[in-house]
């Protein structure tokens, strides 16, 4: 499939396009930059991208699943990002979460992708940030993010993310006080699902006591059973709207396209960086003052 | 900086009726610690919806794990809705309890690899690496 017929595909909403769209990204080629020029500016900007985060086994992807449908039967066109980490050794990845999701396998208003982190500078900030925008150009709108909470990624969700929820369930053993470093102040939502299980009430009750729940930022969902799944996805375009008429959404946008920018730059000198490396003679001299060398001969004069 | 093309993300899918998974997720694991990008459906699939997500997930190969009977007809009909979506291109691979003389057969009808029980972890991953797309 060529560059043309991907860029004009995104549009005409073509599976196999947008699908090809994402993997230029993800490779690096240089189409990639064509192909993201192209895309329709009022769609990226309108559509809302919503992040679900937590442990694993939580129910994050039982829960997209419900709310695709919830979002199918509202008339919407969804997009769906599977985020799961890359073996640091191997570079592979597993991904399982369409198989919580194969009912709406034969939809074509619901794209599903999933992506690896790929050991990438800024985790999958960069790419899915980029994948995000081309399903929201083909029209899907909510883009949902879906990653684990583990390490860095869910840091960057938050970022890329217009709206983000936090999803934990009894039983999972991750208690409060992990939850409270750095998360729950970040999270816009909290939600305790499981809530047929033992223990949901008092995770509720945890929760809401940690976050000074005044604005109804803690919900029980049952997604299993699809309860509670309107109100978790109300709860979500309320804080967008709101959001969006405060400024915050363009704010976020703001803070999150320009570290987006800085990991694609780092990303883009990296092979200069390593040409200009060997060129060295690498045993003479500290590492870190022949990198200072390196870079200041890359800045403007007035910067260096 | 284009990284240089290789077969690396792949759809391992189970059509048909039998419910153990077991070794299809064996395989994910092992193609998973050989570096692929490991795309896993789950139990019970249509042909169509495996080709469906295969486009969607723009793999690079699909690979069919199916330990009872009727690969002679769900193989080929994964082939067939990849075409039908413009995907003929992406190699099958299929795997299970399949007789010699069908073996054959499903190559004819485009699957690219087939293996029986007895093929190492290793030969199927050797095997998804060297696969090459449909005309290149
Ligand atoms: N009891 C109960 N089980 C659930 C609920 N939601 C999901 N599960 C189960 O929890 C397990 C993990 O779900 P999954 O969506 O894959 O979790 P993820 O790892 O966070 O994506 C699955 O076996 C689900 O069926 C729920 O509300 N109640
Ligand atoms: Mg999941």
């Amino acid at each position: 499939m060529d560059i043309e017929a991907v860029i004009s595909g995104i549009g005409e909403r073509n599976s196999r396009a947008i699908a090809r769209a994402i993997s230029l990204v993800e490779e690096g080629n240089p189409g990639a930059e064509r192909v993201l020029s192209s895309l329709d500016p009022p769609s990226v900007e309108k559509a809302m991208v919503a992040g679900i985060t937590g442990a694993p086994g939580a129910g994050k992807s039982t829960l997209t699943d419900k709310l695709i449908s919830h979002c199918r039967g509202l008339g919407k066109r969804v997009g769906v990002i599977g985020v799961d980490p890359s073996s640091p050794l191997t570079g592979g990845a597993i991904h399982g979460d369409r198989v919580r999701m194969m009912q709406h396998a034969l939809d074509e208003e619901v794209v599903i992708r999933s992506m690896a982190t790929r050991g990438r500078l800024g985790g999958l900030c960069a790419s899915a940030g980029a994948a995000a925008r081309i399903m929201a150009a083909s029209g899907c709108d909510p883009v949902i993010i879906e990653t684990v909470g583990v390490g860095q990624s869910e840091m960057d969700i938050i970022r890329i993310a217009d709206v983000t929820a936090l999803v934990s369930a009894p039983g999972l053993g991750d208690d409060i006080q992990a939850l409270k470093a750095g998360l729950l102040e970040v999270a816009d939502l909290m939600v305790v699902n499981k809530a047929d299980k033992p223990g949901a009430d008092m995770l509720s009750m945890e929760l809401k006591e940690a976050v000074g729940d005044r604005e109804g930022r803690v919900l029980e969902t049952v997604a299993s059973k699809g309860e509670g799944i309107a109100e978790l996805f109300r709860a979500i375009t309320d804080v967008f709207g709101k959001n969006v008429n405060s400024g915050e959404r363009d704010r976020r946008r703001c803070e999150a396209r320009r570290a987006e920018v800085v990991d694609w730059s780092l990303e883009m000198l990296r092979p200069h960086l390593q040409r200009m490396a060997q060129g060295e003679e690498v045993l003479s001299g500290d590492p870190r003052n022949r990198a200072r060398a390196i870079v200041q001969s890359l800045l403007p004069p007035e910067d260096r | 900086m284009a990284e240089e093309k290789r077969i690396r993300r792949v759809l391992i899918g189970k059509p048909g009726l039998d419910g153990h998974d077991r070794g299809a997720k064996v395989i994910a694991r092992a193609l998973r610690d050989s570096g692929f990008e490991v795309i896993y459906t789950g139990i019970r699939r249509t042909p169509e919806q495996i080709a469906a997500a295969a486009v969607q997930e723009d793999v690079d190969a699909v690979g069919l794990s199916l330990l009872s009977g009727a690969h002679m007809e769900l193989f080929p009909e994964v082939v067939e809705h990849l075409k039908q979506r413009g995907a003929g291109d992406i190699p099958v691979i299929g795997g299970g309890i399949i007789p010699e003389e069908d073996v054959r057969a499903l190559k004819e009808k485009g699957i690219r690899k087939v293996f029986t029980p007895g093929t190492s972890i290793q030969e199927i991953a050797d095997a998804f690496r060297e696969l090459e797309p449909e005309g290149a």
